[in-house]
């Protein structure tokens, strides 16, 4: 499958990549996501900052929604601790013989901040 | 199979977003961090909630300080803040726009209209960067 180039969706689906592929693929999405916050935001700011216009205000509505700012939370803790990971590990090539235990200790940093953070959310969004 | 051509030795442009995209990410921790200890040093322990304390760190903007307790905001709405804000914004943005032509070009055809869509994608930075700085300098007052 290696020299193969074209991998088909199911065959891709298959792929057994555990650990280091899950973040490779969090990774993805979680920039993207935080791509598009920030276009989202970036407009909405300029519409209502310059013309205080109500298509501004519908969109600041959309990210402070609590499910979105789990969804958005998750995409920028999420980048920014697998992104030191992968700058260290790239930068200082040694290191790479423990990546295992590196993504290891990633998901112990990120795991207690999210679920922190995802608890005050949900509590604060049901409340209100 | 066909022996395929070697990649390009030296630099390209894919070496130096590479290296780009690492180098803005280091750049864009010491700006958060900058905007995080300032901030404490500036009495946000007092003054400032978590949520509003990690969004300044992201993005220093003056608006992003209006629902909390900051009583001197003149230390939040100043020129220092302006140059770090817009040098964040260009790290970002070029970090972000370059990620996107990554994923773009690594599920896309490669030979297929990669002119076009790199162009795209430019068009789409450019603009964004310059929404953004706009934005983001016509949001202080100093």
């Amino acid at each position: 499958m290696g020299l193969k180039r074209n991998v088909g969706l199911m065959e891709g689906l298959r792929y057994q990549g555990k650990g280091p592929m899950l973040a490779w693929i969090l990774h993805r999405i979680s920039g993207l996501g935080i791509l598009l916050f920030v276009a989202l935001h970036i407009l909405a700011s300029f519409l209502s900052q310059q013309f205080g216009s109500d298509l501004g205000i519908f969109i600041n509505t959309i990210y402070e929604n609590w499910i979105f700012q789990i969804f958005i939370f998750f995409c920028a803790l999420f980048h920014t601790i697998n992104g030191l990971r992968i700058v260290l590990l790239d930068l200082w090539p040694k290191l790479l013989e423990y990546q295992r235990e590196a993504i290891w200790l990633e998901w112990f940093i990120f795991l207690p901040i999210f679920g922190m953070a995802v608890f005050i959310l949900v509590r604060s969004g049901l409340a209100g | 199979m066909r022996p395929r051509t070697a990649p390009q030795r030296g630099f390209s442009l894919d070496y130096l977003m590479w290296l780009f995209t690492r180098i803005s990410a280091l750049t864009m921790y010491l700006f958060a961090f900058t905007g995080i200890v300032a901030a404490l040093v500036m009495g946000a322990r007092q003054q400032m909630d978590l949520v509003a304390l990690l969004r300044w760190g992201y993005m220093p903007n003056p608006f992003h300080i209006q629902s909390t307790d900051v009583i001197d905001t003149a230390l939040y709405d100043n020129g220092f803040w302006k140059v770090l804000g817009t040098l964040f914004i260009f790290f970002a943005g070029t970090h972000g726009l370059n990620g996107l032509r990554v994923v773009l070009e690594d599920y896309l055809n490669p030979t297929w209209g990669r002119v076009l869509l790199r162009g795209l994608v430019f068009l789409i930075w450019l603009f964004m960067l310059i929404v953004g700085i706009y934005v983001l300098t016509a949001s202080f007052t100093a």
